[in-house]
């Protein structure tokens, strides 16, 4: 044998502790890049949004569907869902004073103030779904109300066409600088999601009206999404191309939040 | 005399040593996560032996109050975690070394043998080829794991979507135990992993880095 294997293999192992310690140094300086513009607790480094925006993409593409339809259960199998976030719920809601404003889609103005007598003339619709909270915790639940698709195609005809839909509490104005100064609660969605059949204006839940802390008198269902993206208490809905802001995404949440 | 004796393929160490850092990453990830929402407990009807976790471990680890973040990191490591753990099943499958790993019919009275041994008893190792019969149970039996984290984890991450997968892992509650009991598997796997590999010695250590270890052989003849 040319080479004496004793020598042979300490060549071999420093080369390949060397390599080793290289892809060790590797990890850290990703970590690091992966981190970099990292706001604090309140918010993401802007690599990681790039990756929820590749997954939403692919998801998108490869899965998603408005056929599929999350589970429901028999109404009996309700449970006893917590309120968990009071945002835009600080005046409580007299259902008679409450108005929806509708902007369509290419409008800048509402072309409707809604009554609750509004919503409730459209075919109403009941599904008991798991509602799902980012936090990991669900709690099967009955509501009904409008579907969000055909509520569209009656106050905005044609704003199926926009790109996503914006919807936000009365008292919202407008997402602040930052996370301390916002106003009320607001979130925002892509249009498959929102055209999905099971995407319902809610105003009953667990066969009673809502109540105030479940958002009173009008909120959003919407199962193929995180709770985070189920608006309490809307006052505004708006059908535009450019990207609502939303309360969660602010705080570091995927801004899809899809399930 | 000694000769170079290759223990362990390119491929494998690759897969083993990219596998590493990126589990840590997913476990500490879903750390954050499961903070959230932290219902687990070891303990038989009402009694609770164990909470998982105390508070005492969340603020011990700094595990807490970074869901969003965890979440984000979870969904970008989830994709290096599966890419590599698919390649390195594919290499098995195709370099037919998948013979060496998984276990056969001897493995499992073999594999008492080897824990009696390692505990100490008076019972001769079996003989072995790459692996030894305890070995072959549980590095499949960890590729196993891994496999059943990626697919509870779709589960619980797009339970609309992929509803008929959430409905195989039981539903989706029963997803998210399955997934997190499985990480508590990997944490003890790598308990007696690092023990055995301290055990086993430096040179042992050295062949799953460089590949080789030196072995003796009778007879003077060989080149």
């Amino acid at each position: 044998m040319a080479t004496d294997p004793e020598l042979e293999i300490k060549r071999r192992s420093r080369r390949a502790f060397i390599a080793l310690g290289a892809g060790a140094a590797a990890v850290v300086g990703g970590w690091k890049w992966l981190n970099r513009g990292m706001g604090g607790a309140a918010d993401i480094p802007p690599a990681l949004r790039g990756v929820l925006g590749f997954n939403e993409t692919v998801v998108r593409n490869a899965l998603y569907s408005n056929d599929h339809l999350v589970r429901t259960y028999p109404a009996s199998s309700v449970g006893n869902i917590k309120v968990n976030g009071d945002d835009g719920l600080d005046v409580e809601a007299d259902p008679a004073d409450w108005r929806l404003e509708v902007v369509p889609y290419g409008k800048s103005q509402s072309s409707a103030k809604l009554t609750i007598d509004d919503i409730r003339g459209l075919p109403r619709y009941e599904q008991t779904i798991d509602f799902k909270c980012v936090e990991g915790w669900s709690t099967v639940t009955q509501f009904a109300g409008a579907r969000l698709s055909e509520f569209t195609a009656q106050f905005a005809p044609g704003s199926e066409k926009a790109a996503y839909v914006g919807m936000q509490t009365p008292d919202a104005v407008g997402p602040g600088a930052g996370p301390d100064d916002d106003e009320g609660y607001y979130v925002g969605l892509d249009m498959p999601s929102a055209l999905h059949p099971q995407s319902l204006l809610a105003y009953e839940m667990n066969g009673a009206p809502l109540t105030q802390g479940h958002g009173a008198p009008l909120r959003l269902v919407i199962p193929v999404k995180y709770g985070i993206k189920n608006i309490k208490r809307i006052g505004r809905i708006e059908y535009t191309d450019t990207r609502p802001a939303d309360f969660w995404a602010k705080r570091g949440y995927d801004w899809y939040a899809g399930l | 005399m000694k000769v170079l004796d290759e223990k362990h393929r390119l491929a494998t160490r690759w897969c083993h040593w990219i596998n590493f850092p990126i589990l840590s990453l997913m476990i500490y990830s879903g750390g954050l996560i499961y903070w959230g929402y932290d219902p687990y407990r070891v303990g038989l009807g009402g009694t609770t032996l164990f909470h998982l976790f105390p508070d005492w471990f969340y603020n011990l680890t700094g595990i807490g109050h970074q869901l969003a973040y965890g979440m984000a990191l979870h969904f970008l490591f989830a994709w290096i975690f599966a890419l590599n753990g698919i390649a390195y099943v594919i290499y098995t499958i195709v370099s037919g070394e998948w013979r060496e790993l998984v276990p056969n019919g001897k493995s499992f009275g073999e594999a008492l043998q080897v824990v009696k041994h390692d505990m100490g008893l008076n019972v001769p190792l079996p003989p072995q080829g790459r692996y030894n019969a305890a070995q072959r149970i549980s590095y499949s039996g960890i590729v196993l794991m891994g496999g059943l984290s990626l697919l509870t984890g779709l589960a619980i991450y797009k339970p609309a979507q992929l509803h008929w997968l959430t409905a195989l892992a039981g539903g989706y509650e029963w997803a998210r135990w399955e997934h997190f009991w499985l990480t508590m598997g990997y944490l003890g796997f790598f308990l007696v992993h690092i023990g055995q590999v301290i055990k086993a010695g430096w040179s042992n250590f050295r062949s799953m880095v460089c590949g080789y270890d030196l072995t003796n052989v009778e007879g003077t003849h060989g080149d």
